[in-house]
């Protein structure tokens, strides 16, 4: 290689280092935008009191985790489809991050949604259809990253991922409908068209701003993990690759 | 090469995780050649014959079985293999003929039954053929599995160490068969531990070593003893 | 994927030899690749018939499971009908899983999963024989179990809406278990990550079954349980269909 193209090389890679660093440095303002307006900036909710009120609170972190999970989910499963496709590891790449920081987020809506759930429903679990659903994807998750590890060969890690978790996200509207077809007490907040409904709460104009600051800080705080921890796993799988080729 | 070369193996490369075992395989089998394959335990006897099968996948080279790239059609050549193993690929509960049928069935023969018959008589199990494999000895089930190896007649066939555990009956037979098959237009690849075998069975002996294919030899001019000399100079050599 | 038997010139000349040559039938079709998904059937089948490894393991564990279920739940379940719909599903997912681990186990304990990927066989139709073979044991083990619950319950599961819903759900059940199943059979640990994949994906099929068996028991109508046996049906064409398309790249490179 030439000085020349190595020098270029060098700055395309500084280009994405620099548009990788201002992403982070969103993700931190956003992040801490969001915590002074969900405990600062927010309005009490009119028709709570008491603990429910103070519970109230969690719900920004609690939507903001489940977005990240369903973008997890969703950046899995477009990577197992293509990576069979197309035989392409980044693909197996993003399947895995995408699961991995899914499954973070994915915790992090059941904990917050438990906290929430004490004061409000008055206990720490219920098999409503949401709660079933999350919880059963991440112990799909989980299961995948297990099963992932099991297996030494690369190429076979990566398909054997992927028809896993094909089968698996495709159960998952089934598990959601059964589960609502069994039982429902979740509230619906933002169309309140459930009358089983219990823990619903009006929005005011504070609120409707902070949530969407909270959209705006957990879909950043989602793509630095997932671009941080893809590229950590090309990183892995490259220096296997030249770990093999020096012996 | 010969031109009527019908396993035909090129710059055959293939590593596990990051040991390379076979490095650079060249290979021809021609019509009505039985050839021996020699080398020590680990040398990649096992997994050349495999990948010469189908059932593993080069990391790189060209493998042709009678012409036709067995990357490209696979799935079409898998009915001209015969394939044994250390493994004899029997179902133990089941008797010699229905093992039989089981595989007649699968390679959809046209009169499964009495192709059978002549497979069984040919290695002597006819009066033993409704006899769980599980009773059989170590000799009988190797038979069984070359039985079950030719039974659809194909014209290449892969031997994998076929001679491990046989009695000097079973093995005389083992050799009276793959002389009448060799004569018969297959092509034949085995390989085995024994060199004096190696010698008698083959037309020529092919040593494996450091994941190349480090002498070819006819057998013509050859002996066991000569062979283990061969076979302790390559085995010096890097 | 194709359901025909490959028809072609052979590009290897045929032997002459004095063992007779075989000739092969390449045409039939679908006709062919049901002979040979019932071939592949008959012979699991007849292997456990004589080995009788798998089924009796599956029906010992499950009786085992009902009775351990009856003793548990006796004194603090005031109705025994409040538990018998989930304790039948959950012995039968439970119970499934030792079938199941050994469906390609037992063929790559053996070796012999080589001789059936050598044979010119499209690889669904080993699914096929596997699932019609998986589902006879499943259903002979659900043969004792229902008569067990009805004795230690005191809860009779003979309807026919039930054991409409009994087949439904184990066809769902061995479709996908028989995939995961050879997901599996060559990793590590292959025993204890068959139920950990498998569990999850199973949720619906669970919830449906034990939906439907509740219902039934409480003398619901058709119109109200009906939604049951939908879930169980669009389970069973999705996963079947999907099956069968991604099969045959579990064993692309062995």
């Amino acid at each position: 290689m030439t000085t020349a193209a190595m020098t270029r090389r060098r700055a395309a890679t500084g280009g994405w280092e620099v548009a990788l660093l201002a992403l982070n440095v969103a993700t931190v303002i956003a992040m801490a935008a969001l915590v002074w307006a969900s405990l600062l900036y927010a309005k009490p909710a009119i028709n709570l009191s008491g603990d429910e009120q103070t519970a109230q609170r969690i719900f920004y972190l609690h939507m903001g985790c489940n977005i990240g999970a369903l973008a997890g989910f969703i950046v899995s499963l477009t990577g197992s489809i293509v990576y069979l496709l197309t035989r392409d590891l980044d693909w197996d790449r993003a399947t895995q991050a995408g699961i991995e920081v899914g499954t973070i987020f994915g915790l992090g809506t059941i904990v917050t949604g438990i906290f929430w759930a004490k004061p409000t429903w008055n206990t720490y679990w219920t098999w409503d259809p949401r709660l079933t659903t999350a919880t059963i994807t991440v112990l799909l998750y989980i299961a995948y990253l297990l099963f992932r590890n099991g297996i030494d060969n690369r190429q076979t890690r990566a398909r054997f991922g992927s028809i896993y978790a094909l089968f698996a996200f495709l159960s998952l509207p089934l598990t959601y409908y059964s589960a609502r077809w069994f039982r429902s007490i979740h509230p619906v907040v933002f169309s309140g068209d459930n009358p089983e409904a219990q823990g619903g709460f009006a929005l005011g104009a504070t609120m409707t701003q902070t949530l969407f600051i909270a959209a705006i800080a957990f879909s950043l705080l989602f793509s630095s993990l997932m671009i941080m921890r893809w590229r950590i796993l090309r990183l892995e799988d490259r220096a296997a690759e030249l770990r093999e080729e020096i012996e | 090469m010969t031109d009527a070369a019908l396993i035909s193996v090129r710059d055959l490369h293939k590593r596990f995780g990051r040991k390379p075992v076979l490095r650079g395989i060249d290979l021809d089998v021609a019509q009505g050649e039985v050839v021996a394959l020699v080398g020590a335990n680990g040398a990649g006897k096992t997994t050349l014959m495999r990948m010469i099968c189908g059932l593993a996948k080069p990391d790189r080279g060209e493998i042709s079985l009678g012409g036709a790239s067995l990357q490209r059609a696979g799935r079409e050549l898998r009915r001209y293999i015969g394939l044994v193993t250390h493994a004899p690929l029997l179902y133990d509960s089941l008797s010699a003929q229905e093992n039989l049928r089981f595989f007649a069935a699968l390679y959809d023969l046209d009169q499964p039954e009495e192709r059978i018959e002549s497979v069984l008589h040919a290695v002597e199990l006819w009066a033993r053929r409704r006899d769980p494999v599980r009773t059989y000895s170590r000799g009988m089930v190797q038979r069984l599995a070359i039985a079950r190896a030719v039974l659809h007649s194909p014209p290449v066939l892969l031997l994998d160490e076929p001679d491990t555990g046989l009695d000097q009956s079973s093995s005389q037979m083992l050799h009276d068969l793959i002389r009448r098959l060799g004569a018969s237009n297959r092509a034949i690849l085995l390989s085995t531990h024994n060199l004096d075998r190696a010698v008698e069975w083959a037309d020529s002996v092919c040593l494996l070593g450091n994941g190349k294919i480090v002498r070819r030899e006819p057998t013509g001019q050859l002996n066991g003893e000569r062979l283990r000399q061969i076979y302790a100079e390559a085995d010096g050599t890097p | 994927m194709t359901l025909t038997a490959p028809s072609h010139n052979p590009p290897l000349s045929g032997p002459q030899t004095d063992l007779q040559p075989a000739s092969m039938r390449t045409e039939g079709g679908w006709r062919a690749y049901l002979r040979k998904v019932a071939a592949i059937a008959a012979k699991d089948l007849r292997a456990e018939a004589r080995a009788k490894e798998n089924l009796s393991a599956m029906i010992a564990f499950s009786v085992l499971a009902v009775v351990v279920f009856g003793l548990a739940f006796d004194l603090r379940v005031p109705r025994a009908d409040m538990v018998a719909p989930g304790v039948l599903w959950v012995v039968l997912l439970f119970a499934g899983v030792l079938g199941l681990n050994r469906v390609f186990g037992a063929e790559v304990d053996r070796g012999s999963l080589s001789a059936l990927l050598l044979a010119p066989v499209d690889r669904s139709a080993i699914y096929f024989g596997k699932v019609i073979a998986q589902m006879a044991f499943m259903l002979a083990m659900e043969a004792f179990v229902v008569p067990i619950v009805l004795v230690i319950f005191d809860v009779n599961l003979f309807s026919p809406w039930i054991l409409a819903g009994l087949l439904l759900g184990t066809l769902g059940y061995v479709s996908v278990g028989t995939l995961f199943a050879a997901l599996t059979a060559s990793t590590r640990a292959r025993e204890t990550m068959l139920p950990i994949l498998l569990l999850p994906v199973m949720v619906p099929i669970f919830v449906a079954g034990v939906g439907l068996t509740a219902n039934i028991l409480d003398g619901r109508e058709f119109t109200e349980f009906g939604r049951w046996f939908l879930i169980l049906a669009v389970y069973d064409l999705v996963f079947i269909t999907i099956a069968f398309l991604i099969f045959d790249l579990i064993w692309e490179d062995a």
